[in-house]
């Protein structure tokens, strides 16, 4: 095991309103990590960071012993909370893009996936439920053999069966000695798979543990454990 | 895919299902076990966590390592048939403490039992 996400001392401010504040957190590869928070709480903006997309921060970020940048997009795949891709796009288009964009890149993977979800090629993204959407766009980003990713929101708005079958392919196809993180709010249905979790609340990391540790320590789940930390 | 109980640690539940397999005939001696990967997707669980129910279960002696060829059921027929008393004792306990919770004699219990024992032959 190897630390891939180093946080020191970071923070970032809109204006005067601090979304994170001084998080120091370490990351390692071979686990699947929950970052849980409710809305608001910093987790779209810590996973932008990560992603190189904000800048304008304090503190150090180093994935793998780099800052966010374009070697760092090379080894980090990002499923992003909102669509992105352009109205005319169809699957085959957006296999295309990220086939040109990502050197690891398995487009028989890619293909793989999408015949199992019963997705044509042919079919324009903008016409997809919004739990086709989220499975599309999940099988690309883990059709990539990198070592870090991190996914916002993936199972926010879709149906109990899509979830099933979320935690399916991420479970299928990650690598053993990449790491994953997730972030949500909805803990019950996600919280088996979750190796570690870290809880943010106001821009600060509460809570970093193991969840098996967790449960056996406090005879909790992490959700009851989220509700409690998280009480207004 | 499985529910959990998730005030639980999962590689406890996980544990105990396979010794229920063990215990029904589902697994039977010499049987291979599903890699970590495809137990992982079976159970919807996280990979280190069926990793570590299986340590568990080698170091209990129900399952044994094979280097490279994988994790295979004992052959221990005595292994077997205490994991299996244990699950019974286990079942027994939980019941005896129901009925304390609900005020009911041991008798009283054993009565429920003998009523209801046709259903289940």
């Amino acid at each position: 095991m190897s630390n891939l996400i180093e946080l020191s001392h970071l923070s970032k401010y809109y204006g005067k309103k601090a979304a994170l504040q001084n998080v120091s957190l370490t990351l390692e590869s071979g686990k699947i990590i929950g970052l849980l928070g409710p809305n608001g709480s910093g987790k779209t903006t810590l996973i932008k960071i990560l992603n190189g997309l904000l800048k304008d921060i304090q503190g150090e970020v180093l994935i793998q012993g780099q800052k966010p940048g374009p070697s760092t997009k090379a080894i980090v795949s990002y499923l992003p909370d909102d669509d992105y891709f352009s109205d005319w796009m169809k699957a085959e288009d957006a296999i295309h893009l990220f086939k040109d964009f990502y050197s690891d890149f398995d487009e028989n993977k890619a293909a793989s996936l999408l015949e199992r979800l019963s997705i044509d090629p042919k079919q324009r993204i903008k016409t997809m439920s919004k739990g086709q959407k989220e499975k599309f766009q999940l099988s690309l980003v883990m059709s990539r053999n990198a070592l870090v990713y991190v996914f916002d929101e993936p199972i926010g708005g879709v149906d109990p069966a899509a979830r099933e079958v979320i935690l399916d392919i991420i479970l299928n196809n990650y690598s053993e000695e990449s790491l994953v993180l997730i972030s949500t709010h909805l803990i019950t249905d996600i919280e088996k798979i979750f190796d570690e979790v870290v809880f943010i609340k106001k821009g600060e990391i509460v809570l970093h543990r193991n969840a098996e540790e967790l449960r056996s320590e406090t005879g909790k789940s992490i959700d009851e454990l989220f509700r409690e930390v998280f009480k207004c | 895919m499985k529910d959990f109980n998730n005030t639980i640690p999962i590689y406890i539940q996980v544990m105990d299902d396979i010794k229920r397999k063990i215990a029904l005939g589902v697994y039977l001696p010499n049987d291979r076990v599903e890699s970590v990967r495809e137990l992982a997707i079976f159970y919807g669980a996280n990979p280190n966590t069926i990793q570590r129910a299986l340590s568990e279960l080698e170091r209990e002696g129900l399952l044994r390592a094979e280097r490279t060829i994988g994790r295979f059921i004992c052959d221990n027929s005595e292994l077997i048939a205490s994991c299996k008393k244990k699950l019974a004792e286990d079942a027994v306990t939980n019941f005896l403490q129901e009925l304390t919770s609900i005020g009911l004699s041991l008798e009283e219990g054993i009565e429920l039992i003998k009523e209801r024992k046709g259903n289940y032959e």
